[in-house]
């Protein structure tokens, strides 16, 4: 039987594809190049913050920069990546399924995306935004660029992303294979489900507080504008109660990617499966109830300061489960060392030290201080970053031989990944100092004192863009030249390795039958 | 220890009779969290060469089927002593830090009030006795300072990092934020919530005098523009913003009531509100009903006041502020004829501001 990607080679076989591994791919091409143009825009930002008076941009393209880079970053490349790819692509065949459940769909998503997409990035294009990515109002409804059309292609994105997070629901209840009961669901497979559902019932309240921010924008409506009798408040509420959930759809795929990982090299099972899967439907449920701790300088009252600093801590206990079940996971493991591993061992160091900030920023006096400094700046950059950059990157490799059918050279993968790890410390180790020291985030001019620290950070960014760049070479030529692989190269119990590489269309020749968990190691890979 | 901790985690000086309470938890937070996360890395980084694939005798085809479920999990103990321990960890914390929250936000009694409004891009601070500056705020050493914050247009956040004080300034609202410098000194004000392209410059800088300094300084400024500069205080040129306004046509400054509730002896008393509730008249009450009247509506008085919102200045407000604090020990009269017939109240229209930027 042809591979998925050998069946039909003409452009339209791609673009009518109703394939999830085909849309996966085309996801992996739109968001890849969302991250490019987001690291792009990082690097003007670091740029322009070499010196403390403005160079090389004035006040407003600079607002527009930052803008552009976080709403191209958490829109188009963070909230959508792990889930439209990887997701897309492994979900189905590690639930033993020739496919998604609703194809059309699938595909359909793809297509709202890239109209999203070009809403938003037309109208960064012509105008721009300045109002950060956050559209706090009144700021958003009366600044002078194109708030409106930008929050509608946000809004056209989100709709994206509820119908990928639908489908994955549904395939994951109906498209199970015989013997695939819920406790033999790979952890990945758990991971991109609770990221689902924070998906369908977030997503919502995030598209219908931006059209509301993008008629007050338009029309002058008046919802959070005081001067018209609205409350601007009430709009922190609703974008927080989207957007920190937002966080942990951003995050609990890579987690999902993690256990796969830890698990594949250390050829072990997880040292607590069930801690592993029940904190990712936990950290979706109290994920709901945190998104106040966004707003202590805000003028809340004293009772929702406790109530949110106090669930903001038990979010952090989930994250901490994880982390110390992966741990547990090497110990006894047989474990083989690759570029996946490297990305891995990174990944915890940041992971906890940017969690462990998260619990520092969400205790209240603290962040008192802290609060729309660069230390949030660099917690934040440290968990979407060090945790979802990462573990896509280890995505990236660990499943690039069942993606393609080749291997991605080895050598050049260390490299690339000591290079993004070190430059990525060397990048936001400062931000936390200057934080402290004080340096409000956003800002387009800065006192003097400030400067070494910057100079710094742009260097890490150089080294991390760098590091982005040698990555992103190897891996498009090994696509085409790399070296042929096998069908299970790193020895892995996975469902998705029992396919033949590069996988067929609908998966697997023979309707699978589970008759082992993902990880018993201690089973043959074939029952 | 302190100092150099705080120098090496690049802290600003401690210029707040509270900052340094916070950087200790700072520190405790921070050091952990290094700790914590070092330890990960490091355990991680042991197994990975201790339990490395190559380091296995047996080397054979089918290393799996021999090789199997080695850890059984993880002990109960070890598990319940990293949770409950962690656990513990994060609720301490978060006793410590709500303790200090509290104290840090809520103002100790009988603080100097400074009126500050920000918009886009700088600060403006009117001091009791009507004088007033812009971007410098000028404040005594060693005496508790409450700044009544608002915002003329988008939403601003005042921030003395040497102070560790920050409050966002809202449109439409009245936020406070308080401090005591223990000492003279100089210290920047940044604006932290993105309110434009000039956001960055919305800088200012406050300076701490001693006593009669202070004293002297405030003399020497302007007074606050409210119309008359012949003012003696901050509440004489309220009063006058009353008259000036209009508000006199509904309130009495004598302690009966009119079409709305008397100011005389309004400020600190507990008003009861529509609907059963109650709240104390406070700067916050009396700054959130000149914006938004009919959100926290007097009991027994219609909601036929319009908004204020953007026709006050925050000089203005806080004139009107000082002037019914300075009619507090005013006998009022309870309201006791019911409200009056809608019909019976006059239109009542806002001035139109003459200076209305």
């Amino acid at each position: 039987m042809t591979s998925y990607l050998a069946s039909g080679r003409s452009l339209r076989s791609w673009l009518v594809t109703k394939d999830h591994k085909r849309i996966g791919i085309l996801f992996l091409i739109a968001t890849t190049l969302a991250l490019v143009l987001g690291g792009v825009f990082a690097l003007l930002i670091r740029i322009e913050l070499l010196t403390p008076e403005p160079s090389v941009f004035d006040a407003l393209d600079y607002n527009r920069s930052f803008t552009h880079h976080g709403v191209v970053m958490v829109f188009l490349f963070m909230v959508p990546v792990i889930p439209t790819v990887f997701g897309n692509f492994f979900l189905p065949m590690m639930l033993g399924a020739p496919d998604v459940a609703l194809p059309r769909l699938n595909l359909a998503s793809f297509y709202v995306y890239c109209l999203g997409a070009t809403i938003l990035l037309l109208s960064l294009w012509f105008g721009g935004v300045d109002t950060g990515w956050t559209f706090y109002a009144p700021y958003a409804t009366t600044s002078p660029t194109a708030v409106a059309t930008a929050v509608f292609g946000v809004f056209v994105v989100g709709i994206s992303s509820i119908l990928t997070g639908l489908n994955f629901i549904v395939t994951v209840h109906t498209m199970r294979a015989k013997g695939m009961r819920w406790f033999r669901m790979p952890l990945f497979v758990w991971a991109i489900y609770a990221t689902a559902i924070i998906q369908v019932l977030a997503t919502p309240v995030l598209g219908l507080s931006l059209l509301l921010v993008g008629a007050d924008h338009a029309f002058g409506m008046g919802v959070f504008d005081p001067a018209l009798g609205g409350d601007p408040i009430l709009f922190q509420h609703l974008f927080w109660f989207y957007s920190h959930p937002a966080v942990y759809i951003m995050i609990l795929p890579a987690m999902g990617v993690v256990s796969e990982v830890v698990c594949t090299f250390s050829h072990n099972r997880p040292a607590s499966y069930r801690a592993i899967a029940i904190s990712s439907i936990g950290i979706a449920f109290i994920g709901f109830l945190t998104w106040g701790h966004h707003m202590f300088v805000s003028g809340m009252s004293m009772l929702d300061v406790g109530a949110f600093g106090i669930l903001s801590m038990f979010v952090a206990i989930f994250s901490a489960i994880k982390v110390f079940t992966w741990t547990a996971t090497l110990y006894r493991g047989r474990i083989t060392f690759n570029a996946p591993m490297l990305y891995f061992f990174g990944f915890m160091f940041l992971f906890v030290f940017g969690g462990m900030t998260g619990v520092a920023v969400a205790t209240s006096s603290l962040d008192i201080h802290w609060h729309d400094t660069y230390f949030v700046v660099a917690h934040f950059h440290f968990i979407m970053v060090g945790g979802t950059l990462t573990m896509f990157l280890a995505a990236c490799h660990y499943w690039f031989p069942k993606m393609f059918g080749r291997r991605y050279p080895e050598k050049w993968a260390l490299i690339g990944a000591v290079a993004v790890i070190l430059g990525f410390v060397f990048t936001f180790t400062p931000q936390f100092l200057l934080g402290n020291a004080g340096m409000p985030r956003r800002y387009h001019t800065y006192v003097p004192e400030y400067q070494w620290l910057n100079v710094m950070s742009t260097a890490g960014a150089t080294i991390l863009a760098l590091g982005l760049v040698v990555t992103l070479v190897y891996l498009v030529h090994s696509i085409f030249r790399g070296e042929k692989a096998g069908d299970n190269p790193w020895d892995s119990r996975g469902y998705e390795w029992l396919a033949p590489t590069p996988p067929p269309t609908h998966n697997f020749h023979t309707p699978l039958v589970i008759a082992r968990g993902p990880y018993d190691f201690h089973c043959p890979e074939r029952p | 220890m302190n100092d150099w901790l705080r120098r090496l985690l690049f802290l600003p000086e401690q210029a707040s009779t509270i900052a340094r309470d916070m950087d200790s938890l700072h520190y405790f937070v921070i050091i952990v969290t290094m700790v914590g996360a070092t330890a990960v890395a490091a355990f991680t980084l042991i197994f990975i060469v201790r339990f490395a694939a190559h380091k296995h005798r047996e080397k054979s085809a089918a290393p799996d089927v021999r090789h199997g479920y080695t850890h059984g999990g993880i002990p109960v103990w070890l598990e319940l002593f990293v949770f409950g321990g962690l656990l513990s960890l994060f609720i301490l914390w978060w006793v410590i830090g709500f303790r200090q929250y509290a104290r840090f936000v809520e103002p100790p009694p009988n603080t100097l009030q400074i009126y500050v409004t920000g918009k886009q891009w700088m600060w403006t601070f009117a001091y009791p006795n009507g004088a007033a500056s812009n971007g410098i705020l000028y404040v005594p050493a060693g005496r508790p300072v409450t700044l009544v914050m608002t915002s003329r247009d988008v939403i601003h956040s005042f921030f003395v990092p040497d102070f560790r004080v920050k409050r966002d300034v809202v449109p439409g609202r009245a936020t406070t934020v308080w401090f005591e410098a223990p000492a003279a000194g100089r210290h920047h004000i940044f604006c932290t919530e993105l309110c434009g392209v000039g956001h960055s410059t919305m800088r200012g800088e406050v300076v701490v005098l001693a006593a009669e300094e202070y004293e002297r300084q405030l003399e020497g400024l302007e007074r606050v523009d409210l119309g008359d500069p012949r003012a003696s205080s901050l509440a004489a040129a309220g009063e006058r913003v009353a008259a000036r306004r209009g508000c006199m046509r509904c309130h009495t400054a004598d302690g009966t009531p009119h079409i709305g509730p008397t100011f005389a002896g309004l400020y600190g008393a507990t008003i009861p509100l529509e609907g059963g509730q109650s709240v104390i008249a406070d700067v916050q009450y009396l700054t959130s009903s000149m914006m938004d009247p009919a959100a926290q509506l007097h009991r027994g008085f219609l909601a036929v006041m319009p908004s204020y919102q953007g026709l006050l200045s925050a000089a203005e407000v806080g004139g009107l502020v000082e002037y019914i604090r300075s009619l507090r020990d005013v006998q009022r009269a309870e309201p006791q004829s019911p409200a009056p017939q809608r019909t019976d109240v006059p239109i009542v229209t806002p001035l139109q501001p003459e200076e209305r930027r």
